[in-house]
């Protein structure tokens, strides 16, 4: 088991999760909002002549947690997806994944994802 | 430890707390005493002065000639309401949303005590000091405190075709958002207690002598300066006020200016235009033709000076934006205020269009030369529009418009020269009374919140709330 942490646009996370669906590698997923930086730093904002940089940029993480052998699939959806071929695409994470708990049920690992 | 230390911290914090709730409470007591004997003094004065006899007598003889026009009252009515939207909730609205989100409440706060407390001052004593039979020029004889001798048939000196009670409440609204504005330059460090004692001070000490110079039959108005709705009284000084504050307060910790809610902004700033009509048109005292003429000048300067200040951040800043607009509305509606029932339409186009860009440059390039910390720009806007204002007004009154007003431009250069006076009687005495009220609200609470205060945010810190709680 795998999970995968994606940081990506935030106007691509529509096509991403199109993307994984229609392959049908997920069956759920976890979006979060979030601010950070990379390499494409931050831009300028101005407010009654003043300038502020603004550092960190929004974006989305999608978490998702797939079996071993639909996390090659998944990555290449995303990068098909979520490229713009621009600085600030994004990044994928992968983590090795100890355990998954269904709390309903109590089902543990791959049945619970 | 750590644990008993806060502890400990926060159990001085309470006691300081405690120490200031008593020296407030005081200072309220003080102060009702005073006034309490003054209104005995004056009780006694006027069964002895001739002077206030005189007055009596005149207000009951002419009683019976006095017709009160059901038209005028009528619009003065919704005047005095559209008035009071400007400040609750329209100011805080503006102020709210350019205030850090952190801040926003205590803010929004600070308009609404001021009209509260206004409002109370108003039927004591304030009144009576700024519209009271005139005392050499300076100030209003207190034969009117709680409103006595005020009755359902009796009519202010300066509205006569209006009940005395509605010019009362309309005056009002405009001593409550002098001082709302001026808060704009003090919010995201000033303790809110230091507010409340400043509110009362200020509106006591500042507002209610200049607002009889102008308009209560002091020098300033005997002298012939022409202020229609306030550029004086109001504008410039609330805009000296703030400069002074903004300097004795001294700046934040973080300086950053980027509102935290622009829809807000636009709200607060479309319920200033709406009701700054009845600020304008509402001055005519009546509903006639110069109502009308205050009306039209009034939005033709607004829509102007934000057109003006957008094509100039266009510019300079090279972007437009709707803070842009905002602030340029509200440019204009200053800068027309002391000219709405004095000049043409020519006056109020040359008036829109500076008053988009001046202020604009004063905002931009004049306070970070200085450093000064007006957290919203009141003296940028305010201050620098009204002066703008007021001195455009000696150029373009047109006496085909109003024959109380005769300008450079119509044949009297020494107009202009009248309201120079006006303006520099007004910094000086704002600059120096502000300075010693808040030296004395220093002294009974510091001022300035912890540096801690100010970074957990004022919302927080001083009213225990926050103003957005989506994760609830």
């Amino acid at each position: 088991m795998k999970k995968i942490e994606a940081i990506i646009k935030p106007f691509k996370l529509e096509e991403v999760v199109a993307g994984l669906s229609e392959a049908g590698i997920v069956c759920g997923m976890t979006v979060t909002e979030i601010r950070g930086f990379g390499r494409q730093k931050g831009f300028i904002e101005v407010y009654r002549g003043k300038e502020y940089e603004i550092r960190f940029l929004p974006k989305i993480k999608i978490e998702i947690v797939l079996s071993d052998d639909l996390v090659e699939k998944a990555i290449e959806v995303i990068l098909e997806r979520a490229k713009t071929g621009e600085v600030g695409d994004g990044k994928i994470f992968i983590f090795n994944l100890e355990d998954a708990i269904r709390i309903r049920t109590g089902e543990r690992g791959e049945n619970a994802i | 430890m750590v644990g008993t230390k806060i502890n400990i911290k926060r159990r001085i914090n309470m006691r300081k707390e405690e120490i200031k709730i008593k020296v407030l409470i005081i200072l309220i007591v003080l102060l009702s005493l005073f006034y309490i004997g003054s209104f005995a003094l004056a009780q006694e004065q006027g069964q002895v002065t001739p002077s206030s006899q005189i007055i009596a007598e005149a207000t009951e003889s002419t009683s019976q000639e006095i017709k009160i026009d059901t038209g005028d009252t009528a619009w003065m009515i919704v005047a005095t309401a559209l008035v009071m939207l400007m400040t609750l909730p329209g100011l805080a609205l503006f102020y709210g949303g350019l205030s850090k989100r952190k801040d926003t409440l205590n803010t929004m706060t600070m308009s609404f005590i001021a009209y509260c407390v206004t409002s109370i001052i108003w039927i004591i004593y304030g009144y009576t000091l700024s519209f009271g039979p005139d005392i050499s020029g300076i100030i209003g004889a207190p034969i009117k405190l709680f409103l006595k001798g005020v009755s359902v048939k009796s009519v202010a000196e300066a509205a006569k075709s209006i009940p005395e009670y509605i010019f009362i409440v309309f005056q009002l609204t405009f001593a409550a958002i002098t001082l709302a504005l001026v808060s704009g330059a003090y919010i995201e460090r000033l303790k809110f207690t230091a507010w409340l004692i400043f509110s009362i001070l200020w509106v006591s000490f500042v507002y209610l002598p200049i607002c009889h110079w102008v308009w209560g039959g002091g020098f300033i108005g005997n002298l012939g300066v022409l202020d229609f709705a306030g550029g004086t009284v109001v504008h410039i000084n609330a805009g000296i006020a703030a400069l002074i504050g903004a300097l004795i307060i001294g700046k934040r910790k973080d300086t950053t200016f980027i509102p935290h809610n622009l829809t807000m902004v636009l709200t607060g700033t479309g319920l200033l235009w709406f009701g700054w009509f009845g600020f304008n048109a509402g001055s005519a005292l009546s509903s006639g033709g110069l109502a009308g003429v205050a009306f039209i000048n009034t939005n033709t300067a607004t829509a102007l000076a934000a057109l003006s200040w957008l094509f100039t951040e266009w510019i300079f800043s090279k972007k437009p934006t709707l803070l842009g607009l905002c602030s340029g509305a509200v440019a204009g509606l200053v800068a027309i205020t002391p000219a709405a029932g004095f000049v043409n339409i020519t006056g109020t186009l040359v008036i829109g269009l500076l008053a988009g860009i001046i202020p604009f440059f004063a905002v931009t390039k004049m306070k970070p030369f200085f450093g000064y910390d007006d957290t919203l720009d009141v003296f940028g806007i305010h201050g620098i529009a009204g002066i703008l204002g007021a001195i455009l007004t000696g150029i373009f009154a047109d006496p085909e418009i109003n024959e109380l007003g005769r300008g450079l431009l119509y044949g009297n250069p020494f107009q202009l020269y009248k309201q120079i006076i006006g303006i520099s009687v007004t910094i000086a005495y704002s600059g120096i009374m502000t300075l010693i009220i808040l030296l004395i609200t220093k002294f009974l609470t510091g001022l300035k919140a912890h540096v801690n205060d100010e970074l957990i945010g004022l919302d927080e810190s001083q009213h225990g709330q926050k103003a957005y709680n989506l994760h609830i």
